[in-house]
């Protein structure tokens, strides 16, 4: 039976699945409750500075982007930060840590650019108990727009400044939690590193706008007739954030830096993917706001099952597995040559194998053979660009098949050679390394 | 001793003539047609759009449907199969379209077209808010059309977008034909026959001659003289006789005249039905006729066809409706005789073994196919095959300004759906007979 026992930035959960700072964390009543459910982690509603409570919209929070039959696809939501005095969260963090000492309890922060701000916040939430926290400089509305959240995630200097004060005046483990909305996840990355964090964790929501009314041609949702963008999350997004979390993971100088997986966790499956491409833990909160808490035990029992069927002991045996399949364009075989193969078995005549190559691609599957409906594949066109495969309905009717070595390939007319090879040598880069030239 | 024959109405509740006679499959709802439209893989080249004899494009319609665009999806029905709201309803969808959809390779279970079909085009019909379709600068030109049924309304819809006259001639007190009169009342509730007329009558220049009856060679040739065409399509107005002893005897009678009764009739508990009713035949008309007997009130009814399942033109799917209403159905059994004295006692039947069975019935329905009335046909110069004008595809009978089609035409299944694929090609045919002979008129 597999170990789901998890230790992230030196703090311990019983199982690898944290609810992300969000609404579901806002305060002990739903904590407890998903506690309960068997979550192994929480990352409380991020905490602003003491005084006046922030103030929400009385309006939408949230918008969707669903399929015809309502599943949720994308998830957006232009929320603040805690909106209840900061006391109360913090008398309520101390008593749920104390209800639940086997579980991840972190507190999410975001107050002004100010030392004295950080460091007045953190003597208060040391206090409460809790393991560790976590720097909100992801948030990409409303709280950005008084130079908070993304506001400091996009710089990365600032980065590094607020992680200093934080590692500075307190003895918790720091997260800091990366935004979406830069050009390249790495700066920002590193600035946490060199800061000092003790781990990183990403992604937060992306800038969005969920569509427009077409009745009233007014942006979706509005409150009073306006509306704002807000921040994206959900399913749609996990493939960005897989691929900022293996950026983390594979660069050279963020060895060893911690990274929690953010942004589409809705089953084992997508954690999988996280901790394959490097992440030790992973946060949900779309999931658990479609589905309630119960979730879970969905999540921790497909990840258990999973693992004993590959023989992993712990998440640690497969935690980076991916990353090293994961190279730059330039570096990809070229003398690697695959054709889709249609298995007339399971097909079932849909053509849209055939259409979608015909209009958008190489004309490489048929429509007929001897007068009657019959796909397949034309290897003398195929380019094995998988096009096919994407758009089939059928699982597994339509594979790719690598070409052994010496096979002729019926489009160049040219045996595949063994030796790789990729752009960096090849005859047509004007750039290509001159010592091989 | 003598029983007297059992039939009498009111043998059921308000209430249980109004929960029987509603809506066999009631129009989707909004999320239900959302999440079928969604099943659609939108084939290349879709099987189901070559399986419909009007060609109507499913795969579009649908993700219009899905795309919430209803009008372009009723749009896209009606423009290959002006009937598309009956079609959706009376079709055999299950050995038309839906037989073909590749959801059932895959998944057992193909995409409700016929459902979807319907979902869009009441919504138009119950919202035309502006026509989905213009009619094209009159003519002048005059066609008449003889039946108002699917071939004859079809026809005369496309020849009136064309922007032709035409003026429908029918025998019954109501336009509509089968779908008035024919169809069993659970596929057309709602009075959908008449609302369907009221809509193709929208488009302009079709007017209606009812209680016109075609009685005689010399009405055609009045009509050609003074219309520029004129379509035939009567249907099959006659159900020919078993031919065996006992036809004559009381509660002996044609299933499609009960059929019409009921559909004419305004209150069902009125309606006399038998405690034992034998429906003979093996086609949709025996299923409607057997089910709804037994939706009446009636006790026990046997469906009895002559050969096995594998000839019955009534599909599995009928089949199945016949016997979850509690219709029993008996294969290959031979109608030998009617028995009883003044009314019917009973029916006897013979195997191919030559053994006996026999049913007591109060009540016999035949529903063995119709036929046309030949004489008058074979008197206006017409071909008659097994009964039915020849006539090509387009419906040039070879009779100069005469076209035929529907049911009344040799060929096809007897389909709505054929009836009205033949009346859309005719009009096309007659309109481009017409467009030849203004260009050959000197200037």
């Amino acid at each position: 039976m597999a170990d789901l026992r998890n230790t992230f930035a030196g703090i311990k959960s019983p199982n690898p699945f944290w609810l992300a700072s969000a609404p579901p964390t806002d305060k002990a009543y739903n904590v407890n409750r998903a506690f309960e459910a068997g979550w192994g982690g929480v990352v409380w509603k991020t905490l602003g500075e003491d005084g006046p409570p922030v103030v929400n919209v009385n309006g939408p929070r949230y918008g969707a982007l669903l399929t015809p039959d309502r599943k949720l696809l994308g998830f957006n939501n232009i929320e603040l930060i805690t909106d209840r005095p900061l006391q109360t969260n913090l008398d309520e963090i101390r008593e749920v840590k104390r209800l639940w000492p086997d579980r991840a309890l972190v507190a999410s922060l975001m107050v002004p650019c100010t030392e004295s701000a950080w460091k007045a916040i953190l003597a208060r939430v040391e206090d409460t108990g809790c393991d560790g926290v976590e720097l909100n400089f992801g948030c990409p509305h409303g709280m950005s727009e008084r130079g908070m959240g993304a506001a400091v995630g996009q710089v990365p200097e600032y980065i590094q400044m607020v992680t200093e004060w934080c590692k500075h005046y307190s003895r918790l483990p720091v997260i800091v939690k990366l935004t979406p909305n830069v050009g390249n996840i790495l700066p920002p990355a590193l600035a946490a590193k060199r800061g000092g964090a003790d781990g990183v964790s990403l992604i937060n929501t992306i800038n969005s706008i969920m569509g427009v009314d077409p009745m009233t041609l007014a942006m979706s949702p509005t409150t009073g007739g306006m509306g704002s963008h807000g921040g994206y999350c959900g399913p749609a997004v996990k493939p960005i954030a897989l691929h900022m979390a293996a950026e983390i993971g594979r660069s050279p100088e963020m060895v060893s830096l911690p990274v929690s997986g953010i942004g589409g966790v809705g089953s084992w499956r997508d954690a999988l993917d996280f901790i394959a491409l490097g992440a030790t833990n992973v946060q949900v909160c779309t999931a658990a706001m479609t589905f309630g808490f119960k979730i879970v035990q969905e999540m921790t029992d497909g990840l258990s099952e999973y693992m004993d069927s590959m023989g992993f002991k712990t998440t640690a045996d497969f935690q980076g597995r991916a990353l090293p399949t994961i190279t730059d364009w330039q570096y990809l075989n070229l003398n690697s040559i695959s054709k889709a193969v249609i298995d007339q078995d399971k097909c079932i005549e849909c053509g849209r194998c055939h259409i979608a190559c015909e209009d958008t691609s190489h004309q490489a599957i048929t429509a007929t053979k001897d007068g009657k409906r019959h796909f397949e594949v034309k290897e003398d066109e195929c380019v094995g660009c998988n096009l096919c495969v994407t758009v089939c309905p059928v699982p597994e009717c339509i594979t790719l098949r690598t070409l052994a070595p010496g096979e002729v390939d019926a489009r160049t007319g040219k045996a595949v050679v063994e030796q790789p090879a990729n752009w960096t040598t090849h005859p047509n880069n004007p750039m290509r390394q001159a010592a091989l030239a | 001793m003598l029983e007297s024959p059992d039939i009498r109405a009111g043998r059921r509740t308000p209430a249980q003539y109004d929960a029987a006679f509603a809506d066999a499959a009631p129009r989707f709802t909004r999320t239900q047609a959302l999440v079928e439209a969604e099943r659609c893989l939108y084939c290349y080249d879709a099987p189901c759009m070559q399986a419909c004899p009007t060609g109507i494009d499913v795969p579009s319609f649908i993700k219009r449907i899905a795309d919430d665009n209803l009008r372009g999806a009723a749009r896209t029905i009606l423009e290959a199969n002006p009937l598309g709201g009956t079609c959706a309803r009376a079709c055999p969808t299950e050995v038309l379209c839906e037989q073909v959809c590749v959801r059932t390779t895959q998944q057992g279970k193909p995409v409700e077209i016929g459902r979807l079909q319907r979902y869009a085009v009441d919504a138009v019909m119950d919202k035309p808010v502006t026509a989905l379709f213009t009619r094209a600068t009159p003519t002048g030109r005059r066609i008449a059309v003889v039946g108002a049924g699917p071939a004859g309304l079809a026809c005369a819809f496309t020849l009136a977008r064309l922007g032709h006259d035409v003026v429908i001639h029918d025998a019954q007190a109501a336009g509509g034909g089968l779908n008035e009169y024919g169809l069993a009342s659970y596929k057309m509730a709602g009075g959908f026959a008449q609302a369907e007329l009221d809509w193709l009558m929208q488009i302009g220049g079709i007017s209606l001659q009812l209680n016109w009856r075609l009685e005689q060679a010399a009405q055609l040739t009045a009509l050609s003289g003074s219309f520029d065409a004129v379509y035939l399509a009567i249907g099959l107005g006659r159900t020919p006789k078993l031919g065996i002893p006992g036809e004559g005897l009381a509660g002996v009678r044609d299933a499609v005249a009960f059929i019409a009764e009921l559909r004419q009739s305004q209150d069902l508990a009125a309606l006399p039905v038998g405690r034992r009713v034998v429906v003979i035949g093996g086609g949709m008309t025996a299923v409607d006729a057997a089910v709804q007997s037994k939706l009446l009130g009636a006790d026990d009814v046997h469906m009895v066809y002559r050969r096995g399942p594998e000839s019955m033109s009534a599909s599995l799917e009928e089949r199945e409706w016949a016997q979850k209403n509690g219709v029993t159905l008996h294969y290959g059994l031979a109608p030998a005789e009617i028995t009883g004295s003044g009314s019917v006692s009973g029916v006897r039947f013979v195997r191919a073994d030559g053994s006996v069975e026999t049913f007591a019935a109060d009540v016999v329905l035949k529903a063995i196919g119709q036929k046309l009335d030949e004489a008058v046909l074979a008197d206006s110069g017409l071909t008659l095959k097994a009964g039915r004008v020849v006539a090509d595809i387009d419906g040039r009978t070879g009779v100069a300004k005469l076209y035929a089609g529907g049911d009344c035409r040799a060929g096809g299944l007897d389909l709505t759906v054929e009836a009205v694929e033949d009346g859309k090609r005719a009009a096309k045919a007659i309109h481009a007979a017409i467009h030849a002979t203004l260009a050959a008129e000197p200037i």
